[in-house]
């Protein structure tokens, strides 16, 4: 067979995105010119997203162990035991480049790709939350991927069959060329049944499971690896296409085949599809792989090797099949109406070796591929220090009730039910706390365990001070955690910056990787999973330093978890923590006094600390009727969310030694809101714990009153808060 | 009572419907194949729960109603067996012949998910005699294709033969465009065929069935049914 394979030019190298200090890397590890086929598989193992080249370095330092960690990062997901014999799974992934391309592919298929990260590993998926980062509203393009990304979503989660519970909406111009889809997937399995990726024992048949080959998403992975410039349009045949009825079956026939023992390791095809999964399979067990092209599943006619290799066609996996139950996992696979296809073998070579039409097409080191992947200590410069902005130098542009109803109102803090209610939350019949809390809430089994789960993180502190920023991610989402009376247990990031070739980006990303290490560290709130999204950027403006952290925690008994709610009038409001009016880098300075200044808020986290145990020993003890964690926006934001969640207002007192401004909106850290009957039993409780609390009023009646200022009936703020995003994506405002 | 949930590839409720037929029957019901031909023997009632069979390709329902099990389906709804179908279940009934009409896109075009109030139009009926007449129940509604259109002789049918056992109404049981989500012609959220003996309804009572997860008002229909099956033997 006479190969047709382009030859090797520069601007071939360049379209793969190879720098020529990497192809010539390639060219010594190999000893020779690579044919097209190795090309693209190098393009693909080499390229940012699968290589993780210029973040490795800095992602060893982070905290990865506890004892309740059964698998932390470098499998497809991150496990952790929840005891009872049973183990959550959960990762966090972005899909940022495709979904700015093809908003409803690209977002679907994020999804798509999350839950085979989770059930690859034998565990049935849960729950899913998301992240959302979309440009200005103003933006032409912002209606437009919110409507997409949410619809592929919803439209691919639902289907699916599992209940999307929870996650964050923003908006902000610097994501206006590039948005942000963090899609978590949390599943439960057997602590005792996890299954792996690396393939073990020589002459094991290697065999492809799923949805048959096309030409979508080749060079995908590539894609995400570099920035977009004006001709981003023309990259959607870059985009995958997701099918989540495919995804169903192949989660039942899966599940089905570790059921039967029929798996000895199994790997999802994600980012570079088949390459990377048989390659990353081999190479784990120190095992050579063979593969014949000819026996892959295509849906298409006359792929060539190039093609099939690094197609991300979705709802496929690749599995090393123990040789004895081939006719029983290809008979369940038949049952389930999917591909069942011995593609290859095992090998003792170390060799990756690929034939079509039986031709070689490639023969490469397996363990090199991974192993001798560029790993770079990019340089980087730190941000200068920002200024702690002094309240008494801001003066209020509009009342305290004036402020509080823009801010409720506004993009970032308003109601997100038109983005929650197009997602099944309720399917499984689990979901204890549904969005609009702290976090979600969802029942393990029957219970009477259940799981909290959030997904945090504030940009603009991050990229006012990427160190106290990280730390603040990781803090936001342990209070989150706390808020409902869970025990925080791991957490998963996902990485979100712009070029690393730019050192003031790598700034950032080394900054917020100490961050999330220290705060992570001192929490006991181990990194079991991530991912990493780099080159963000669009004609060399960046987006805010987002570096996404979902959270994880336990409850003993789903019945005890607390929410947000007042719960009765004349009952005392409670603060824990201490406020000194920090108005740097908060809402109120952005979105009421226009400026977007200063430095953020700093992170005390043995205050964190304390202050978390102390809210959970508060809930476990029935000692408060309603808990709400202090983030965006400030106190009184937080006090409205609980008066807005039970129509219930309340009666303020007026706060002294800080600016009324600064002490209803300042976003000082460690800092959580409470109600409780008696009012006395919490005090002592604080002093005993060295606590700092203040009270702070009484629920009671349909207003929020402070003193001084025009009384905010509930039913107004309701208002506000639920009209902006749906009147905005209606096109009228 | 014996109940038998149907199961097509990409139902995904099915879970839900077994936990809220075990805690209220007490007993764990017959998961049933597509592809089988046969109904298990005894079986009282069948459930068609919700999800999205065969990728709602073609069209909701549509490749599900042709399945093999279908005719066995049938065959039990013609003796007067007890079919109760939710959501995608009762897709699948119209497209199956078991009831009339059809269940369009959401007026709004999207997918909903939320709680919804429901007036519950008559009690005496298997589905609803753990319910009286009037009561406005509360349960989630999660569907995308929702909006029941049927031409206006079958309405004046079905209202005329008062076989609209479940509409959308406001929380004091008055139907307003206000509290039709998905615009279904008069507010229609769940009928009965003309013998009776099958439902079809959009919302989950399923999910509703539990205190400790926060609202029972779906308990009153699987309890209901339970009762007739008690009474009857």
């Amino acid at each position: 067979m006479i190969s047709n394979e382009p030859a090797i030019t520069p601007e071939l190298i360049a379209a793969h995105g190879l720098k020529p200090d990497e192809y010539a890397r390639l060219v010594a590890l190999i000893g020779r010119v690579p044919s097209f086929t190795e090309l693209g598989i190098f393009s693909a193992m080499w390229n940012e997203h699968c290589s993780y080249k210029s973040s490795k370095i800095h992602l060893r330092t982070l905290p990865t162990r506890a004892p309740w960690v059964i698998q932390g990062p470098g499998e497809n997901a991150g496990v952790i035991d929840i005891g009872d014999g049973l183990a959550v799974v959960f990762k966090m992934e972005s899909h940022n480049h495709p979904s700015y391309i093809e908003p409803y592919q690209g977002a679907a298929t994020g999804v798509g790709g999350i839950l085979r990260d989770v059930f690859t590993m034998g565990a049935r998926p849960i729950a899913c939350l998301n992240a959302l980062s979309f440009g200005d509203p103003g933006h032409p393009r912002t209606r437009n991927l919110v409507a997409g990304v949410v619809g592929g979503i919803g439209g691919y989660g639902n289907s699916f069959g599992v209940p999307t519970v929870g996650g964050e909406v923003r908006f902000h111009r610097r994501y206006d060329g590039n948005c942000l889809v963090n899609a978590m997937a949390v599943g439960l399995a057997d602590a005792g049944k996890i299954f792996y990726s690396a393939a073990s024992g020589v002459g094991m048949p290697i065999v492809y499971l799923g949805s048959k080959t096309g030409r979508d998403g080749i060079h995908g992975a590539s894609m995400a690896s570099a920035e977009f410039g004006a001709d981003a349009e023309e990259k959607r045949p870059t985009v995958q296409v997701g099918d989540p009825f495919s995804e169903k079956l192949l989660l039942e026939a899966c599940l089905e085949i570790m059921a039967k023992d029929c798996v000895i390791a199994i790997q999802d095809m994600g980012a570079a599809g088949l390459t990377c999964s048989a390659v990353e399979m081999g190479a784990k067990g120190d095992l050579g792989v063979t593969l014949d092209l000819d026996k892959v599943p295509c849906r298409e006619t006359g792929m060539s090797a190039y093609e099939m290799m690094l197609s991300e066609s979705q709802e496929r996996m690749l599995m090393v099949l123990k040789p004895e139950k081939e006719e029983e996992a290809a008979a369940i696979f038949r049952k389930w109406g999917l591909d069942f296809a011995v593609v290859g073998e095992t090998t003792p070579t170390r060799r990756f070796l690929v034939r079509h039409g039986g031709v070689v097409m490639a023969d490469l080191p397996i363990k090199e591929l991974g192993d001798e992947a560029p790993v770079y200590d990019r340089p980087f410069t730190e941000p200068a220090a920002k200024p702690m902005i002094d309240a008494a130098l801001i003066k209020p542009p509009m009342g305290i009730a004036d402020a509080l109803e823009k801010l409720i109102g506004s993009p970032d803090l308003c109601s997100k039910r038109w983005v929650f209610e197009q997602y099944d939350h309720v399917i499984l019949g689990n979901t204890v706390q549904r969005p609009g809390g702290d976090a979600a809430v969802v029942r393990v089994n029957d219970g009477p365990m259940a799981l909290a789960l959030t997904s945090d993180v504030t940009p603009r502190y991050c990229e006012a001070d990427p160190f106290e920023g990280g730390k603040q991610a990781v803090a936001e989402a342990w209070r989150n955690l706390s808020a409902v009376g869970a025990r925080p247990l791991a957490l998963t990031d996902n990485l979100n910056f712009g070029n690393p070739e730019r050192p003031e980006i790598m700034g950032q990303l080394v900054g917020c990787i100490r961050g999330i290490g220290e705060a992570s560290r001192a929490l006991d709130f181990p990194i079991v999973s991530g991912n990493v999204s780099l080159y963000n950027e669009t004609n060399g403006r960046a987006i805010l330093p987002t570096p996404t952290i979902g959270g994880v925690g336990i409850l003993n008994d789903f019945t005890k978890s607390m929410t947000i709610a007042f719960k009765a009038e004349g009952e005392s409001i409670l603060l824990i923590g201490e406020s000194h009016g920090w108005l740097g880098q908060s809402l109120y300075l952005r979105e009421i006094c226009e400026r977007e200044e200063g430095a953020p808020p700093p992170v005390d986290l043995a205050a964190e600390r304390r202050h978390g145990e102390f809210v959970r020993a508060l809930i476990r003890d029935g000692l408060v009727t309603a808990a709400h964690d202090v983030s965006d926006g400030g106190l009184l934001v937080a006090l409205a969310e609980m008066a807005m969640a039970s129509r219930i207002g309340a009666v303020l007192e007026t706060p002294s030694g800080v600016a009324a401004h600064a002490f209803w909106f300042g976003e000082d850290q460690a800092r959580y809101v409470v109600t409780a009957k008696d009012a006395d039993a919490v005090i002592q409780q604080a002093k005993a714990a060295t606590v700092p609390l203040t009270r702070l009023g009484a629920t009671g009646g349909r207003v929020l009153g402070l003193a001084d200022e025009r009384p905010l009936p509930i039913g107004d703020l309701l208002a506000r808060f639920e009209e902006w995003l749906p009147a905005y994506m209606a096109g009228s405002n | 009572m014996k109940s038998a949930v149907l199961v097509f590839p990409g139902i995904n409720r099915e879970r839900d419907m077994a936990r809220a037929l075990r805690l209220l029957s007490g007993r764990e019901p017959a998961m049933v194949w597509h592809a089988d031909t046969a109904l298990p023997p005894g079986t009282d009632l069948v459930v068609i729960p919700g999800g999205f069979s065969y990728g709602d390709y073609l069209r909701c329902g549509a490749i599900a109603a042709r399945a093999p099990i279908m005719d066995a389906m049938r065959a039990f709804a013609a003796r007067g067996g007890l079919v109760l179908a939710v959501c995608n279940g009762f897709q699948i009934a119209c497209e199956a012949g078991l009831l009339p009409g059809v269940l369009m896109r959401n007026a709004q075009l999207r997918f909903i998910c939320r709680d919804v109030y429901l007036r519950v139009e008559r009690s005496d009926t298997p589905f609803t005699r753990g319910y009286n007449a009037g009561q406005v129940i509360r349960v989630p509604v999660a569907h995308g294709e929702g909006n029941y259109l049927a031409d206006g002789e079958t309405i004046a049918r079905l209202e005329g033969e008062r076989r609209v056992v479940f509409r959308y109404s406001s929380p004091d049981g008055m139907v307003d465009p206000n509290w039709n989500h998905n615009g279904a012609m008069n507010a229609i959220a769940g009928i009965i065929n003309a013998r009776g003996n099958v439902l079809g309804m959009m919302p989950h009572p399923e999910n509703h069935v539990e205190a400790a997860m926060g609202r029972t008002d779906g308990r009153g229909l699987f309890a209901g049914l339970v009762d007739h099956f008690k009474q009857a033997a």
